[in-house]
């Protein structure tokens, strides 16, 4: 069992200690933003926020976030009611396949949250953990920066 | 010794031709004294300066190192570059500050300096201006540091000379190589304690191990291991060297076998026979390495558990799969600096090039849950004694910027075939 | 089914709904070989648009989304020649029981096939409802047009299509010939629509294959051989059992089978940990791959050789190129979903052919195709054979172990890694002879390369139906000429050459599992071409844009070619500022498909000899545009992906077993090596046929690089990847 608060509101979870917090979001809570990528922290699929930090959902126990806030793509809006960030990637198409996508916007999500406006280099750094197959960098790099606007 | 040294000719030996062995053994230097790690920026031009070094004086940045005539180094003489390499003094006549190691670098011999400056000259001349060193009073007054020269500055020893494997790993290990700038603790002044010298320093968010007879490796080193290691920035009985020491194993790949291998036995050396007893601890943990992990109570063993085990259970061959981390030195050793920094910021991915990747818990991890990780593993994965309260350094570990963290790690940037070594 | 309820249920795909007719699309007749684009293979026009009682319209395609836009693609073509609203339709992609058998989405052919086929028969529908309306009105059809979703008469009187649906028939043959609506009236066909998959993959809808769950489904992982031909000597099943799991074994198919994913995941570790296998594989000596490659049997077959009068020869220039093994990569590893049930099995897949795939699937199962159903649903970006036709065998097979329940396997990154089918390594070279004046005179050119497809096809395909207790072998791969071209596509250099010899050296034994990778031999053989080119301007003392110029004579080439220079500001001589370096390349896709030519800047780091693109412009004819939007998206991905298999990229192994198994053994391109600037030029060719372009990028880019870092660096890089 484990308990906290999801895109604002409490979740309380019936899963193994160890059961990293990817597969509580995908299999236990149904929710598909985040991805299986990896699972070894050095693609970025499965990124979502915990207390406005970027995290490696695939690597972080969901024993390790009783008590703390997770944000996830889902938690940003909807597609008929998109965010700021959501539009700004719709703006943009930035996403080909866009497996890589929900990832990359949360790690922008964490990036923007403490910094509003940040560079062209800020971006960039932020966004290394991250890998895209497609090759959509140029554009998730100008949508990041449109929804910093 | 003058206030302020005479200014010297711009008497350029510029494009003078070089023949091509001088540059080579230039090169090899130039990597064992880790010229480009240190005056590179990220992101910047090979050797054109700029990387910041934080010292009890303030920021200073790495000047720019290229032949170049209005920012680097292209104007000056042959005599000039010697001056400043052995003495720390600019070609205008400028105390250099001591986070150049000239301390160290005056033992380096005249064709060795020679080759060294044919090599940089003939780098590519890159125009750039390092921001300028951010020093308070009066550590911004460089007068003081022809002082600081009096009481530290090494003079050569004849032996150092000498080219017998003993006297070259010594020479090139208290000279040029310049391993205790780091690995030595350093005084109010920013200078070596001679007296404690490779008991382990800090420096700029890092701790360098002891490399003497305190070193806590948990198998005891042996040449051949840490020549390994010195080489390709890894060791399946040690692990991946991170930090500076990546950017210096990365620059070690260049260097010379045989002067590596002197290197790294004149350090085993300084780390002294191990005990039968340590010897006999080593081999038992190669053989099973966790066998001797204790699983007491406590969240740290939690999250060690669930979260660290994962990779760090040594069914992935190093040095890509996690060391079984009994093994690491960052749990024994004399600080726990590292072993934070490595859990906050992991090890971030190489440019283009392979070399093992570590997801930082940063994010996933609160103050508490780390300061319990790090205190449980030191209880339960070695024999030491706890760490003195380190709460403050997690905080200051949080803090360190990308440049601190000096990705890409390098070293371990190698074919994945090579895993298969040693 | 509307669209809202579609994807409503869409986290249950499940679809069953009466047909109006019998739609199994497979044969679609004896096909009808005059008519264009796939209508060729299913004539009939309800095969491509059907429209319901209430006027509702849906598209059908058999090819498949993989992130390229092709459903946006198709919707507008559809929309356009409709004329109605581009949102008021659907589209309905691969899917065995509702659309046409269209073999593969590859090779840049879905526009070429499907979206001549769906424009065909969209106006070939409209024409029908104004004969409709025409009848209705008693008037002439030449009287009516057709304005957003109605035919319109003279006197401005309005007929919604919904009131012409009544005594429509649509399951009529096409006729060879349409009439279409003209170019300059187009609303919407040639704009940058917004993709429609997009919204869906930025808010956590369920997009994937991955995100499929339907009731009671269980998770599935394969525990994979350690190397190729591995088989299974002995494993501990029970040690599966702590975790819930269940364990499927056929052969040395092992699986294990969970309620929960992460259950599932640890009962294969620890499978994997008592699983004791004899191994067999021996790889060739990657330290010489260019030996390797060489070494292999080969099949010759000639290209291309012609000769006629030339000036004598001044110079011979030759060279030598390899590349390495290289992975797909896709970000998410292979995923499927299949279902067994008393009426047969249904497969989830994002294969890029639900037909052959079943096929395959069929005869390793055993079953009649008939008895399988295989719907296309989206993975991650594929770029080719990926391990999405193995991850559907997987599923399928296990599957069958546990009828009426719906088994979800996905591969784990390692998986993903060492076992898909990986783009081939290869060998070219060529010799080339310059005249006095600094033309080409002579050329000859060889590659050595195995098969760029082993797709399914035959069982044996597939790694579970060689894994099985069957053991169903590869099958051996043939040389064979085609249009398109596989290891030789775009081997011929489209430049005016006299004398021209050209030879593929066809490899058929496989010592290491490849296929289909983006653009197939096109990206090593333009490589070598382009920079070979760059290396024949040199010596010939010009230009490298000039001297493309002066051995070209194909118009639209010649355009692509001199609007790239311009995009990019390509100043004469082509000089870069220190440390910089400038490179140039072209071709025209499999040398009858898209144009498109690349400029770079690159910067060489002489100390760690690595090159950094620092911008690129290309621009690209691929004649009528349907979306330059999609198409700037996809040149831009081709360019960046390119770059990263051209600067990083190669598989690695030792004698036995493949090494690079994650992205820290094979690293790719990171935002760190990402340019500041990627700009893309079309040139839109109004009404011309539509040119495969999703691939045509891939060489042209690899070249430029390697042309960039020779000007910049001395060092002409002739090994991809160029980190070594
Ligand atoms: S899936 Fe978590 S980092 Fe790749
Ligand atoms: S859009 Fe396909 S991996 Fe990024």
């Amino acid at each position: 069992m484990a308990a906290f608060e999801l895109n604002g509101r409490n979740v309380t979870v019936d899963a193994e200690p160890d059961t990293p917090l990817l597969y509580v979001l995908r299999d236990g809570l149904k929710l598909n933003a985040a991805k299986y990528g990896c699972g070894l922290g050095q693609c970025g699929a499965c990124t979502v926020m915990v207390n406005g930090e970027a995290v490696f959902s695939c690597l972080t126990p969901v024993s390790m976030i009783e008590g703390k806030r997770v944000t996830t793509l889902e938690g940003l809006g909807t597609a008929l009611a998109p965010g700021k960030l959501q539009q700004a990637f719709i703006d943009e198409q930035a996403a080909q396949c866009g497996y890589c996508i929900p990832g990359m916007m949360m790690r922008a999500a964490a990036l923007l949250a403490k910094t509003p406006h940040p560079t062209d280099a800020q971006i960039r750094e932020a966004m290394q953990p991250n890998l895209c197959r497609c090759g959509t960098h140029m554009r998730i790099l100008r949508a990041v920066k449109r929804a910093s606007e | 010794m003058a206030a302020c040294a005479p200014s010297l000719d711009s008497a350029p030996s510029l494009r003078q031709p070089f023949d091509h062995g001088l540059l080579e053994r230039g090169a090899q230097l130039a990597a064992i004294g880790d010229c480009y790690g240190c005056h590179t920026a990220r992101d910047g031009a090979p050797f054109a300066g700029g990387v910041a070094m934080h010292s009890p004086f303030g920021t200073i940045y790495s000047s720019n190192i290229t032949p170049e005539t209005q920012t680097g180094i292209g104007a000056w003489s042959e005599r000039a570059f010697a001056r400043a390499l052995r003495e720390g003094v600019r070609r205008d006549g400028a105390h250099l500050y001591p986070a150049f190691p000239y301390d160290r670098f005056s033992l380096t011999s005249d064709d060795d300096v020679h080759a060294l400056y044919a090599y940089l000259m003939t780098r590519t001349p890159v125009h750039a201006t390092p921001p300028s060193n951010e020093l308070a009073f009066p550590f911004n007054m460089r007068w003081g540091l022809a002082l600081w020269k009096a009481m530290y500055l090494r003079t050569p020893t004849p032996a150092a000379r000498n080219d017998a494997s003993a006297a070259r790993g010594s020479y090139l290990v208290e000279g040029l190589g310049h391993c205790g700038s780091c690995h030595s603790p350093r005084n109010a002044l920013f200078a070596e304690e001679r007296d404690r010298a490779y008991q382990g320093g800090d420096l700029d968010g890092w701790h360098a191990y002891a490399i003497e007879r305190h070193t806590k490796a948990p198998i005891p080193w042996d040449a051949d291991a840490l020549a390994f290691y010195l080489r390709n920035g890894w060791h399946p009985g040690h692990g991946v060297a991170r930090g500076s020491m990546g950017l210096v194993t990365e620059q070690l790949r260049d260097a010379p076998e045989a002067d590596v291998r002197a290197m790294a036995a004149y350090v085993v050396n300084l780390m002294g026979a191990p005990t039968p007893q340590r010897s006999a601890q080593g081999r038992e943990l190669g053989a099973a390495p966790l066998a001797s992990a204790r699983n007491g109570p406590g969240r740290g063993g939690e999250i060690y558990r669930t979260a660290c085990l994962e990779c760090h259970d040594g069914t992935r061959p190093m040095p890509f799969g996690g060391l079984p981390l009994t093994l690491s030195l960052g749990l024994h050793g004399e600080s726990p600096r590292n072993l934070i920094n490595v859990i906050l910021h992991g090890l971030g991915p190489g440019e283009g090039q392979t070399s093992p990747v570590m997801p930082g818990y940063a994010g996933a991890l609160d103050e508490d849950q780390v300061v319990d990780l790090v205190t449980w593993l030191r209880a339960n994965l070695t024999d030491e004694t706890a760490w003195p309260d380190f709460r403050k350094l997690v905080r200051e570990s949080a803090a360190m910027d990308a440049s601190q963290l000096m990705f890409p790690p390098g070293g371990a940037g190698t074919d994945p075939l090579a895993a298969k070594a040693p | 089914m509307k669209r809202r309820e579609f994807l409503a249920r869409s986290g249950a795909l499940v679809v069953s709904f009466a047909l109006p007719r019998a739609t199994a699309q497979e044969g679609g007749g004896a096909g009808s070989s005059n008519l264009p684009g796939s209508l060729a293979k299913a004539p009939a026009l309800d095969a491509w648009i059907r429209v319901g009682a209430n006027g509702s319209i849906t598209v059908f395609t058999g090819k498949a989304e993989l992130g390229q836009g092709i459903k946006t693609a198709l919707l507008q073509i559809a929309a356009e020649e409709l004329d109605v609203a581009f949102a008021a339709l659907t589209i309905v992609t691969a899917d065995t029981a509702r659309t046409a058998n269209e073999g593969y989405t590859a090779g840049s052919n879905s526009l070429k096939d499907s979206g001549v086929a769906i424009r065909n028969a969209a106006a070939q529908v409209r024409a029908l409802l104004v004969a409709q309306a025409a009848k209705r009105l008693g008037a002439g059809a030449d009287s009516l047009h057709t304005a957003d979703g109605a035919v319109v008469s003279g006197d401005g009187k309005r007929i919604p299509y919904a009131e012409l649906v009544d005594g429509l028939d649509l399951h009529v043959e096409a006729a060879p010939m349409s009439t279409f609506k003209d170019p300059k009236q187009y609303r919407v066909v040639s704009r940058p629509v917004a993709r429609v998959d997009i919204p869906a993959k930025v808010s956590g809808g369920a997009a994937y294959v991955q995100d499929l769950r339907l009731p009671g489904m269980v998770h599935a992982r394969v525990v994979r051989p350690p190397s190729y031909g591995a088989t299974l000597a002995a494993v501990d099943e029970a040690g599966a059992a702590p975790f819930g799991a269940k364990v499927v074994r056929d052969g040395s198919f092992l699986a294990v089978v969970a309620p929960r994913e992460w259950s599932a995941i640890k009962a294969m570790r620890a499978l994997e940990r008592s699983a004791r296998w004899d191994e067999r594989a021996r790889l060739p000596d990657i330290a010489h791959l260019a030996d390797a490659v060489l070494g292999l049997p080969a099949e010759d077959m000639v290209v291309e050789d012609h000769h006629a009068a030339a000036p004598g020869s001044a110079r011979t220039l030759e060279a030598t190129f390899t590349r390495h093994y290289q992975v797909h990569g896709s970000i998410g590893p292979s995923c499927a979903v299949a279902w067994m049930k008393d009426d047969g099995l249904t497969i989830w897949s994002h294969t890029q052919g639900v037909y052959p795939d079943r096929q395959a699937i069929a005869e390793m199962l055993g079953l009649p195709p008939a008895r399988i159903r295989m719907i296309h649903a989206e993975g991650s970006g594929c770029y080719g054979h990926n391990g999405a036709d193995d991850a559907a065998a997987d599923a399928a097979l296990i599957a069958t172990r546990l009828p009426g329940t719906p088994v979800r396997v996905q591969w784990m990154r390692e998986q993903e890694h060492a076992w898909e089918p990986f783009g081939p390594a290869m060998v070219t070279k060529v010799r080339a002879a310059l005249d006095g004046s600094g033309r080409i005179v002579d050329w000859d050119y060889g590659v050595w390369s195995n098969s760029h497809s082993t797709r399914p096809g035959p069982a044996g395909s597939l790694l579970a139906a060689q894994h099985g207790a069957k053991a169903f072998a590869p099958p051996r791969q043939k040389v064979s000429k085609s249009a398109d071209g596989l290891g030789d596509r775009n081997s011929v250099p489209l430049y005016s050459i006299p004398n021209l010899h050209v030879v593929h050296h066809f490899l058929p034994d496989m010592p290491v599992r490849v296929s289909a990778l983006r653009s197939l031999g096109a990206y090593m053989n333009v490589f070598s071409i382009e920079s070979f080119m760059d290396e024949l301007a040199a010596a010939a003392g010009a230009d490298p844009v000039e001297f493309r110029l002066s051995h070209l004579e194909d118009a639209r080439g010649r355009d692509v070619v001199q609007a790239a220079a311009r995009r990019f500001g390509w100043p004469r001589g082509g000089s870069a500022p220190a440390g910089h370096g400038y490179g140039f390349a072209f071709a025209r896709y499999k040398n009858h498909a898209a144009y498109c030519a690349v400029a770079v800047e690159v910067a060489w780091d002489a100390e760690r000899s690595r090159a950094r693109v620092l911008r690129a412009a290309a621009a690209v004819d691929s004649g009528q545009v349907v979306n330059p939007d999609g198409l700037r998206n996809q040149l831009e991905g081709a360019i960046l992906q390119s770059a990263s298999w051209t600067l990083f990229e190669k598989v690695s192994f030792d004698r036995q077993r493949i090494r690079s198994t994650d992205w820290s053994t094979y690293p790719i391109l990171r935002f760190d090596g990402v340019p500041e600037k990627v700009e893309i030029e079309i040139l839109d060719r109004p009404g011309a046929p539509y040119l495969g372009s999703g691939e045509c990028g891939q060489g042209p880019a690899a070249a430029a690089i390697a042309n960039a870092v020779a000007r910049a660096s001395g060092k002409r890089l002739r090994d991809i990847p160029f980190r070594g």
